[in-house]
């Protein structure tokens, strides 16, 4: 016996229903539910920014000028974070550094960025002899510890903030090669990319517009992850004098000068410790919410 | 006589953050011991709903919100999960859809199948021996290899073996079987339900298969369901389904299944005028491509094929996977280079052309994939998919190229509201529809289909292959058509060329090749299409009356 039941289901079946994807706010709602410290991070980032482009604003002691009298002095509320051993104002003092520190680090990132974009596309999309070389090249890079080898590059280059930065960005294109290297690798194979082949793209054409737009999350991701890690690298390369000339308030060097008073003056090392920490952790945060984001 | 599983008025919703999804309505239905009780639908119609409820494992968003499920006697909704756990492999066998991922990658065969026993206090001594009786049982040859064996060391169909065994190792009173060769081959196929069907004969156990083949459901199953849209519209014996279906949905769906469709081409292209260069559009002759090496030895993928693709027509490849189709198809359009032999297109020798000179040849050859899922970039609007070849050749400015993509989707009866929408927002067979759309952008001469139809619902199927059919019309196509699936090879094809492990074992006319198959590989592998044994019956039954 045959039954028929729900007659009045049409035998039309050509509109699917898909589920929509999640909103905005709910996806926003989960994130800070996964990461509570998210929103900090996000200002802690926000006001290193702010110390860099309007230092004045922030501060109005002059950075440079000491006043001999009010030397060493601890944190209170004329000086938020107390005075150095030529009595200038050490908040102030970091919130100058912050451009010149953070900017040495964008040019590193923004360095290690491009030049590692441009080694894993090449040694990914187009494989081969150069893509060997390419990437034992690499492997010799990444076989030198990242300081020792800024080091070292400084050290031919000459000392400066520039060449802080460079030296950082060249030893950190690995990470950023290898990395982009994978993702082509990945992409490259995938059926759309062939499809694009036989209808005839160009290579460049298609690293630009599939390739490289897969690949954006992750890399972004690195990106800043590596942010925090050069802010590190960049300071302690100041830190050990390589960077701008004594007067200048850059974060390593506040570190370094505060060094031997550390007994007497407590602040005069932990304050502008403690924003350096701050701001790479904040990068922290900001790329582990990227990574997860993506997932 | 008592039935092994009763569902009544069941009624499950999806909640998401859109609010309730219907999954499945009114579902009532009951499995008899020894009983084959075939779920058939089409993708979204609540098959895989029902079958993870009666496993208990419905996804977390998923609520049952009326109804009952009595397996053996025992109400299982609202079960708690200890209870589940012990009727799962016990009272329940679960054979999953995918063989490939189903089963530990890390742990050998026979270690699986103790593990499927001595969960349910199985002593271990006991299970050691009845693992290799139930690998026997499941018809796999050189059991003690088998055994010690790492999954990815099987094939696909023994995989499935190895996993009916699992489903099968506690005695279970009800087997749920989610699509169980929807990923083999069609001689597979027929073994493994081969297997699975005597095993429920002899030990009396009931079958629930969930397919969306027909061919199989008809092949195999004592009854019928049939679901649309989360509803049963038609339950019954299997033969008197098929015979007279009562439900609209039903004969749709019977309709479009190639299998049975057969007897009637979907056209025939009569060539209004014979074609004034009868030369074939494409040659290809004694073709070879080798991947194997010393640390992979294995017979060439392509070994010395020959065959042409006649103008305005089609030519399909047929064959098992692993039978080296694609290999030739991507030889075909330079993704691969040959080792030896020759491709002439239009009297052009291309088989050693570079990069630049494929470039103008692209617009003449254009290929669409298997899956559309995959071949589609998900980041681009369907304008950008469509006009990304028209990009590529700067054809037209950025108006035109944008109006040609609409004039495209109309060609392939997409809305034209789709145009600025993402791949993932379309079905499968509408993302077809836009890969399509892709490879007709640059007018080409030669459409290379590979396996176009094998990721989609038999409904879609024929809409596809109807589409293609009037597309060829039109536009004086000439296609290479590459497909496991002889029901459809047969309706669209002019001339076929039947491959097996990198050889050509036939070629000729369609209707000669189906007729009478000259190789005993083409008989067979027309003999294993599911909804064959049905046809052969009825056949036998007619001559006897008359």
């Amino acid at each position: 016996m045959t039954q028929i039941l729900n007659e009045s289901l049409s035998a039309n079946t050509d509109e699917v229903v898909l589920p929509q994807p999640r909103s905005r706010l709910s996806k926003a709602l989960r994130l800070l539910h996964q990461r509570p410290l998210l929103p900090l991070g996000i200002a802690v980032l926000f006001l290193a920014l702010a110390w860099a482009l309007w230092p004045g604003v922030f501060s109005h002691y002059d950075p440079l000028l000491g006043v001999p009298a009010q030397a060493l002095q601890g944190p209170s509320a004329m000086h938020w974070f107390g005075t150095d051993h030529l009595g200038r104002d050490l908040y102030s003092r970091v919130v100058h550094g912050a451009a010149l520190s953070l900017q040495a680090t964008a040019l590193a990132v923004l360095i290690a960025l491009a030049l590692g974009i441009v080694l894993g596309v090449v040694s990914g999309y187009f494989g081969g002899f150069l893509d060997a070389a390419l990437m034992r090249l690499v492997e010799v890079l990444m076989a030198i510890p990242a300081l020792l080898l800024a080091m070292a590059i400084i050290t031919v280059l000459g000392f400066g903030t520039f060449n802080i930065a460079l030296a950082v960005g060249l030893s950190s294109v690995a990470t950023f090669a290898r990395l982009v290297r994978g993702e082509v690798l990945r992409w490259r194979g995938s059926v759309f990319v062939e499809a694009a082949i036989s209808c005839g793209v160009g290579p460049w054409t298609i690293i630009r517009r599939h390739i490289l737009a897969h690949a954006a999350g992750p890399v972004l991701a690195l990106t800043a992850l590596e942010f925090g890690s050069a802010v590190l690298s960049v300071s302690a390369l100041s830190f050990l004098g390589f960077g701008a000339p004594p007067p200048q308030p850059e974060w390593g060097l506040l570190i370094a000068e505060g060094r031997n008073y550390m007994v007497a003056a407590w602040w005069y090392t932990s304050l502008p410790g403690l924003a350096v920490a701050a701001v790479v952790l904040a990068t922290n945060q900001v790329a582990r919410a990227v990574q997860g984001i993506q997932r | 006589m008592s039935a092994v599983l009763q569902v009544q008025g069941l009624r499950i919703g999806y909640h998401t953050a859109q609010g309730r999804v219907e999954g499945v309505d009114q579902l009532s239905f009951t499995v008899h011991p020894g009983e084959i009780v075939a779920v058939v639908g089409e993708s979204g119609s609540g098959k895989s709903t029902t079958a993870a409820a009666l496993i208990g494992l419905l996804a977390d968003n998923a609520l049952i919100e009326a109804g009952s499920i009595v397996l053996a006697g025992e109400e299982l909704v609202g079960a708690s999960n200890q209870r589940w756990r012990s009727l799962r492999g016990r009272t329940l066998g679960f054979v999953p859809q995918d063989p490939g991922l189903s089963l530990d990658p890390v742990k050998r065969i026979d270690t699986q199948l103790w593990e499927a026993m001595t969960v349910h206090d199985v002593p271990r001594p006991l299970a050691k021996t009845r693992a290799l009786q139930l690998l026997e049982e499941v018809g796999l040859k050189n059991i003690p290899r088998v055994a010690r064996s790492f999954p990815h060391q099987l094939s696909g169909g023994m995989r499935q073996r190895v996993l009916i065994a699992m489903a099968l190792a506690n005695d279970p009173a009800l087997i749920i079987a989610d699509e169980p060769t929807s990923a083999l081959d069609v001689g597979v196929q027929r073994q493994i339900l081969d297997r699975l069907q005597t095993l429920a004969r002899e030990r009396g156990t009931a079958v629930l298969l969930i397919t969306h083949d027909l061919g199989v459901a008809l092949d195999r199953a004592d009854r019928l369901i049939v679901m649309q849209r989360g509803r049963i519209v038609e339950t019954g014996e299997a033969r008197q389904i098929f015979e007279q279906p009562q439900h609209a949905y039903t004969r749709q769906l019977l309709g479009s299944a190639p299998s049975f469709a057969q007897a009637v081409p979907v056209r025939r292209f009569v060539p209004t005028t014979p074609a004034p260069s009868s030369a074939a559009l494409l040659q290809v002759d004694h073709l070879r491509k080798d991947f194997s090496s010393w640390r992979n030895p294995g017979h060439a993928a392509v070994d010395d094929v020959s065959f042409s693709v006649v103008r305005h027509a089609t030519t399909s490849l047929v064959g098992e996977s692993g039978s080296g189709k694609s290999t030739t198809a991507r030889l075909i359009v330079g993704l691969e280079r040959l080792d030896a032999g020759r491709v002439l297109f239009d009297g052009e020798d291309i088989s050693q052309y570079s990069r630049s000179q494929w470039q103008p040849l692209r617009r003449r050859i254009q290929i669409v994939y298997q899956n559309p899922y995959a071949s589609l970039d998900p980041r681009f609007t369907l304008e950008q998919i469509i006009t990304e070849p028209l990009q590529a050749f700067a054809v037209g400015d950025r108006a035109s190229r944008s109006a040609r993509a609409l004039s495209l989707l109309e060609q392939v009866e997409l809305p034209r509201r789709l145009l600025h929408r993402r791949p993932g927002e379309l079905s499968g067979g509408q993302r077809q529809r836009v890969a399509i759309a892709r490879a007709l952008a640059l007018e080409p001469q030669l459409l290379v289909l590979d396996e176009p139809l094998s990721a989609l619902d038999a409904s879609v199927q024929a809409q596809i292959l109807t589409l293609l059919a009037e597309l060829q019309q039109r536009l004086g196509l000439s296609y290479l058509f590459i497909s496991h699936d002889l029901a459809v090879v047969r309706q669209i094809s002019e001339q076929v060329v039947v491959m097996r492990a990198g050889k050509v074992v036939e070629q000729g006319a369609c209707e000669q090749v189906f007729q009478a198959p000259a190789h005993e590989y083409t008989a067979q592998l027309l003999a294993d299409v599911p909804g064959r044994r049905y046809l052969q019956d009825r056949q036998e039954a007619l001559y006897r009356t008359a």
